[in-house]
């Protein structure tokens, strides 16, 4: 048996990093979708409708398993962390319910024309479907974000005394929902669901190329599959330097209002000056290995480096070490090892967008099957940062649900016994890991079968003609 | 940013002196009502989809709701978000409370929202039929869960199953038949519409009966709930069903689909209105909450209730669109 709180906290971490896939696909394919169906409504080439019908079928299918697995996380609110909830119902209840309302019906009700529609609607309204579509993904970030900004950076409340309970009354909206944290979120947020689906595109588009002019394997449609690797690429040009660029400064800011996360993703034990920015450490004992408040490190790391990051330029700035925080700290290890990772793929990814965008200036981006190995292994690597990156920032606040107000242990429902907590999180882990299954053969087979053959497709084509002018026009 | 400051009188007092309470009550009840009516339909055409082995039939059946269920289940979405938000100590409460009962709500959500995606996927029989399967018993099991629910709450019940839920909850299966079957005779034609007719009316005589024995438990069984048993818009409501299922009845005979559709949406929502009527003015029995002890502070309450008068009449008008980009029958090989 599991006790409730430990329960919880691994059903949340579980439902939520499976759930995250299915929007990080949803609200990054949004653009593109919205893209292809402009061209494909403007200049009725084949390509543009097979990219648009291709890619709305792994959309419908994101969207419903993230529709599933979504409706779980709102209500775990109310099953797991009840106290929680009563707590903060009055500030995190509205954005919840302003997503549903806004956001939700928004998508859900386009969606029914964007994918069944085509036929049915003149171009006017189905354009407007897929912008509806498009805009209800990404509003959706945009309350759930505000929420849960508000969580790590809490500000515009007070804390009363409510029908015996304390609970977190609001009382300055405007500072409560344009949370300091909200844009530097919002943007690192959407910016990865971009990146990651342009990951995926540029990996697929090179697996079938690959295949064609590297294997010799004749392969269908080898043009929508170069086209759609150049539109992973150029979107990689565009968000993979971005995404670096604002995580820096979003750290700074995460040092200046959460400094125990900062700690805990640079492992500082005690507050220093001049700390450097370790690539690698590990506790000297092995006993200190499970201990978050090991202090005897071994690392290689840049001399003030994370000094230098935390204060935009000083090597000398003072980093509050974690002994400055009393309590339960965050789990550092997994803090530091996810931090890291997943910057070392931010860096990863700007070098594949400028191998790919170079060796596309220089003519043989189908030749080069190293760039297209690479490409090939990157696929699910977005995916995998946007997890780190979540990891970074939820356990990062740990001890905290709400920053410095309510500790998660405390959030937990009262009365949930272990029995219930161990026989959900048993079914839970059961059901999500089939629902991954089950998403990855669909989303497997619809790759195989292809993009569907309309009027005009290029599957008649020689495949000797790769250049396309469909792919290079934007 | 911070400079801002919101007018003082959104703190001190409802907007124009509503009773904002009582409407966010109300509203919770609507938004939950609009959930079971579209939604249920989507449910009912699930059950009834077990009653059809013809492939081109079952084809019939899910792509008249295909490009609606989406749409529809969000409305239970906006209910948990709209209790959170105006409720949140009940939100907490109830969900907590019936905590194995909202997983297995949860879960019949998933297998019944999966099923018709996964269904379309592979068109060999093996695949179908479980995939047909599961959407049979996603679409049995959660409106009987959800009834379930409905029933605890409105009696404070303290454990999960208890008689009344199950009851109220076949209650609710049959009510989704009953909406499933007028939906479907909208949206289809031929043989396939005149067959649903006799299913119409045993789900309609099921649900009758059911609702009968939960009336007559509530009055000898729950003293407490008497007196709200014969208030005037309890009665009126009760009352009220036993016309529309009359003209649910003479409608469907008389082949005027849209009037018993109608007839199937005005059931529906006296059943979450009888329910809400018995509630009043507690919102949770069990935890001892009133609706005025439950709401939230001024300020947050006069927020949600500008974004609601701005947001839902905008839901209506996607809601308008989408249905009517679909309105009549469904033609063959409609797909995407």
């Amino acid at each position: 048996m599991i006790d409730p709180v430990t329960g919880s906290r691994l059903q949340f971490a579980l439902t939520t990093i499976v759930h995250i896939i299915f929007p990080v696909m949803s609200m990054g394919l949004a653009p593109f979708l919205i893209y292809f169906t402009w061209k494909d409504i403007r200049t009725g080439k084949a390509i543009y409708e097979q990219l648009r019908r291709f890619w709305t079928r792994i959309f419908a299918v994101s969207f419903v398993v993230g529709t599933v697995t979504g409706l779980v996380l709102e209500f775990e609110f109310g099953t797991n962390f009840a106290a929680f909830s009563t707590t903060a119902g009055e500030l995190f209840g509205g954005p919840l319910a302003l997503e549903g309302m806004m956001a939700f019906m928004l998508e859900a009700t386009f969606l029914g024309i964007f994918v069944f529609g085509r036929e049915r609607v003149g171009n006017v309204l189905y354009m407007i479907s897929a912008v509806a579509v498009g805009l209800g993904t990404w509003l959706s970030a945009v309350w759930i974000l505000i929420a849960n900004s508000w969580m790590q950076t809490p500000r515009g409340y007070e804390l009363a005394t409510e029908n015996g309970q304390t609970i977190v009354q609001l009382v300055d909206p405007v500072a409560a929902y344009a949370n300091p944290r909200f844009p530097w979120m919002f943007v690192h947020m959407q910016n990865a669901a971009v990146e990651s689906v342009a990951l995926f595109m540029a990996g697929l588009g090179a697996y079938f190329v690959f295949r064609h002019y590297v294997w010799g394997y004749p392969v269908e449609n080898v043009r929508f599959w170069e086209t759609t690797l150049k539109f992973g690429l150029v979107a990689l040009l565009i968000t993979a330097p971005l995404q670096v660029i604002h995580g820096d400064l979003y750290a700074q800011h995460v040092f200046q209002t959460q400094p125990q996360k900062f700690a805990a993703m640079e492992a500082v034990w005690e507050t220093d000056s001049y700390v450097p920015e370790y690539i690698v450490a590990f506790p000297t004992s092995l006993e200190d290995l499970l201990n978050p408040r090991a202090k005897n490190i071994f690392g290689i790391g840049i001399p003030g480096g994370a000094s230098w990051l935390a204060s935009h330029g000083d090597p000398q700035a003072t980093i509050r070490g974690l002994e400055e925080f009393p309590g339960p700290q965050p789990p550092v290890a997994i803090v530091f090892w996810a931090f890291r990772i997943m910057v070392a793929l931010g860096f990863w990814f700007i070098l594949l967008a400028v191998w790919g965008g170079y060796r596309w200036w220089t003519g043989d981006l189908l030749e080069d099957d190293l760039l297209h190995k690479a490409l090939m292994a990157s696929t699910p690597l977005g995916i995998l940062a946007v997890e780190l990156g979540w990891i970074v920032t939820e356990v990062g606040r740990q001890p905290w649900v709400i920053q410095d107000v309510l500790r998660t242990s405390d959030g937990v429902s009262p009365g949930l016994t272990a029995a219930e907590a161990t026989a959900t999180l048993a079914g839970f882990a059961v059901v999500y890991l089939g629902l991954l299954v089950l998403y990855t053969y669909v989303i497997v087979r619809i790759i195989r079968a292809g993009p569907p053959d309309v009027d005009g497709a290029s599957r008649q084509e020689s495949p000797e003609t790769p250049t396309s002018e469909a792919g290079t026009d934007d | 940013m911070t400079e801002l400051t919101m007018p003082a009188t959104l703190a001190a007092e409802p907007l124009f002196g509503l009773p904002l309470s009582d409407l966010w009550f109300g509203l919770v009840f609507f938004i939950f009502g609009m959930f079971l009516f579209l939604d249920g339909f989507d449910f009912g055409v699930g059950a009834l989809f077990a009653l059809r082995d013809d492939a081109d039939e079952r084809e019939q059946l899910l792509s008249a709701i295909g490009p609606f269920w989406d749409g529809n289940e969000v409305w239970l979405v906006v209910f948990g978000g709209t209790l959170f938000a105006a409720f949140p100590a009940v939100y907490a409460n109830l969900f907590s409370r019936y905590y194995l009962l909202m997983f297995a709500i949860l879960g019949a959500l998933i297998v019944r929202g999966l099923a018709p995606e996964m269904y379309e996927q592979r068109h060999d029989e093996a695949w179908q039929r479980w995939w047909g399967r599961a959407f049979v018993v996603g679409s049995l099991t959660a409106p009987f869960f959800l009834g379930m629910f409905t029933a605890n709450w409105l009696l404070g019940a303290t454990t999960i199953v208890t008689l009344p839920g199950v009851v109220v909850g076949l209650a609710v299966v049959a009510l989704t038949v009953v909406d499933g079957v007028a939906f479907l005779r909208v949206k289809t034609r031929g043989d396939l519409r005149a067959d649903l007719q006799t299913d119409g009316y045993r789900a309609l005589g099921a649900y009758l009966g059911l609702i009968v024995l939960t009336l007559g438990y509530v009055y000898a069984g729950v003293p407490a709930l008497r007196s709200s048993l014969f208030s005037v818009p309890v009665a009126a409501l009760v009352l009220a069903t036993l016309v529309l299922a009359v003209v649910y009845a003479v409608a469907t005979k008389e082949d005027r689909y849209y009037v018993a559709f109608g007839a199937a949406a005005g059931l529906v929502f006296a059943l979450v209105g009888i329910v809400a009527g018995l509630m009043y003015p507690a919102i949770d029995r069990a935890g001892g909450l009133t609706v005025e002890t439950a709401i939230v502070s001024t300020l947050p309450l006069n927020l949600m209730s500008i974004g609601a008068a701005i947001l839902l009449p905008l839901v209506f008008v996607y809601f308008g669109v989408l249905y009517s980009a679909f309105s009549g029958p469904i033609e063959a090989g409609e797909s995407y």
